[in-house]
């Protein structure tokens, strides 16, 4: 993929359609993901973004950030606004009421994908809308102070998970969405990471040709509430794929693609060591968690390894 | 224009006049306690009678939220709900006024648990009565069917561009029939004019919808959003009073029964105001001089018109289907309150 970086750059659109100006952290990495989110989409995009720090940061009235249209209304209904929109574009493009065939994703952060938008999610997966529901994977509550979500990895120390003499931070696993996604047999699942910017522009234009619901989940990463210096961002994006931590993958059908692989993974530890939120963990702890890592790692390479055999 | 009267159960007259006004979209979610309503309209796009999208939401909180979705394209959204649904949607009610989403929706009134009941009171209403909605009471099946038409043109008038709900008591008029005299469709288009959003969400015109405001920014918002919806009285009247003139039934925010001289009277919303006429009646008829008050719009409330009412009336009975616990009194006692010295 390295060695794409010098030609296909150039191949990428210089039109922003998240527009500069926003409020997001210094190396923010959501804000990032969104803009080549926004550059693979084009313009014939109609968004519909769940409270969170995309929303706050891009929206302060009377300014905006998004060039094409846009509708935020509550925290965890994107998917079923989502819906709605989708939906009234078919029942007026039926009537001649509508011209264009916009695309509708809706976006969300992993607490308004994995915790309260889940039910919302599930139904729009369910009802099977022509849509792609993009998950910005920070880990935890960041926008209201780095709380705990169901996405917050094992060991890590947040507001409402926090280390302590007897706590290890964050005591429950993370939740696997990607997973969640593909048991509701849609047509698309992908994850991806702003660090890999090809990789994931490739996966938001293939969503975008998908008749039904894709969905991808996207880590990004968040300096302050990682406690990472604001210029690692893209380092620690690439940490967590190297370290089988967030390995980037794809399903299609139900078919899994490791899009990028190892023949031997780092330690978690390179990925742990550059992050305030994992400091406090102890050789007992790390080597726990490289164990289920392995294990996890292990399991995603044969499902993708079958399907390389099969075909 | 008129059809002849027929008997129909009040959900399939409301039904009715969401087909009539040739509704886009329609999301809804059968919590305990639904209506009819929502079923009979499935059946008419599922028979092809209705041109319009129906999904079936997960939740009630998911229907309002599609709503808010199917009206920012430019759709005609259609829901309805009762009690716990209500409840669950408390929220969204909020973002679809303030954002200004013409959503039309009946909620037929009922109680909210615990205990688990499914019979009417008006607590579901009043725990929205300020939710910034338009609100409209009706009596039985004939009225639900004609505010509902009238409801769809309010809603979508340029300087109303609110939503609006119209209450119906769960049961007396939501699953009793009665007689209804429905109307053609070529009458109901030449009242409700096809439906355009100024402004949807289209990538042509881009927009930012539900952006996030700072103090000074939220307060002109809500501001402005009170300011619309006392102006919408206005355009209420107008369009109650063009629709008399094609249905020949008249809708007044406030409506007297034998009130003009009466020395105590009756201030009631919803469906038992005619078991009160029918009392009043009885009572008129022994000499005394009793009387009823309806009060049809709920929101924006008719201070003038119920002032004007009221008229000499020394006793005024309010019964209230809502309890406010903890409070001094019911909630359509405190309003009154506000006019009466």
């Amino acid at each position: 993929m390295e060695t794409l970086a010098v030609y296909v750059p150039r191949l990428i659109t210089t039109k922003e359609y998240f527009a500069p100006g926003h409020r997001a952290c210094m190396g923010c990495g959501e804000a990032l993901a969104v803009r080549l989110v926004c550059k693979a989409l084009g313009r014939n995009v109609i968004i519909a973004n769940a409270t969170g720090c995309m929303e706050i940061v891009s929206s302060p009235l009377p300014y905006t950030s998004w060039e094409v249209p846009w509708i935020h209304t509550l925290f965890e209904n994107a998917a079923a606004v989502a819906s709605g929109i989708e939906a009234g574009i078919k029942v007026l493009r039926r009537k001649g009421k509508y011209s264009k065939k916009p695309k509708v994703v809706a976006m969300a952060g992993d607490g308004g994908t994995a915790d309260i938008g889940f039910q919302a999610l599930s139904g729009a997966f369910e009802r099977g809308h022509e849509f792609i529901y993009i998950c910005f994977d920070n880990e935890a509550y960041m926008n209201t102070g780095i709380q705990r979500s169901s996405a917050t990895p094992f060991g890590a120390s947040t507001t409402t998970s926090p280390a302590g003499k007897v706590s290890i931070g964050q005591a429950t696993w993370k939740k696997n969405m990607p997973a969640i996604a593909v048991a509701h047999d849609i047509p698309y699942v992908a994850t991806a990471c702003p660090s890999y910017p090809f990789d994931l522009m490739n996966k938001i234009s293939k969503a975008i040709k998908i008749e039904g619901p894709a969905y991808i989940h996207i880590l990004s990463v968040c300096p302050t509430g990682w406690r990472l210096p604001a210029d690692l961002t893209i380092r620690a994006g690439r940490l967590a794929v190297e370290t089988g931590i967030f390995p980037l993958y794809e399903v299609e059908e139900g078919k899994y693609v490791l899009n990028v692989d190892f023949p031997r993974l780092r330690p978690v530890e390179d990925y742990f060591k550059l992050q305030g939120r994992f400091r406090h963990l102890t050789q007992e702890v790390i080597a726990q968690i490289q164990e289920r890592v392995t294990a996890e790692y292990t399991r995603l390479r044969e499902k993708a390894a079958r399907v390389r055999d099969n075909e | 224009m008129v059809k002849k009267m027929i008997g129909i159960e009040g959900s399939f007259a409301i039904a009715e006049a969401v087909k009539l006004a040739r509704v886009d979209a329609v999301a809804a979610y059968p919590i305990t306690p639904q209506t009819h309503i929502v079923e009979r309209l499935a059946e008419f796009v599922a028979n092809g009678e209705l041109d319009a999208e129906y999904i079936p939401v997960e939740s009630e909180h998911s229907a309002m939220s599609a709503c808010l979705g199917t009206s920012a394209v430019g759709a005609r959204t259609f829901t309805a709900t009762a009690s716990q649904g209500l409840e669950l949607m408390h929220e969204v009610l909020y973002v679809a006024s303030s954002m200004r989403l013409p959503i039309v929706m009946t909620l037929a009134n009922r109680a909210i648990s615990a205990p688990l009941s499914i019979w009417t009171d008006h607590c579901d209403a009043m725990a929205v009565r300020d939710c910034g909605w338009i609100q409209i009471f009706a009596e039985n099946a004939q009225q639900a069917f004609d505010l509902v038409l009238c409801a769809f043109r309010i809603a979508e008038t340029p300087a109303v561009f609110l939503p609006v709900m119209v209450h119906i008591d769960g049961f007396y008029i939501s699953h009793t029939i009665e007689p209804v005299q429905l109307l053609e469709q070529e009458a109901v288009d030449s009242f409700i004019p096809e439906y355009r959003h100024p402004y949807p969400l289209d990538p042509d015109r881009p927009v930012t919808m539900g952006a996030f405001g700072p103090p000074p920014i939220y307060t002109e918002a809500k501001k402005a959003q009170e300011v619309a919806l006392r102006a919408s009285k206005a355009v209420i009247l107008e369009v109650w009073q063009e629709f008399s003139l094609l249905s020949g039934r008249h809708y007044s925010p406030v409506e007297g029964y034998e009130a003009g001289d009466a020395d105590v009277l009756f201030l009631i919303m919803g469906s038992f105001s005619e078991t009160a006429m029918v009392a009043i009646d009885r009572m008129r008829a022994k000499g005394q001089k009793v009387g009823l008050v309806r009060l049809r719009l709920w929101r924006p409330f008719p201070v003038q018109e119920l002032r004007q009412t009221v008229g000499k009336a020394w006793v005024i009975i309010v019964l209230d289907r809502a309890i406010s616990f903890g409070g001094r009194d019911p909630s359509v006692l405190k309003s009154r309150r506000r006019f009466i010295p």
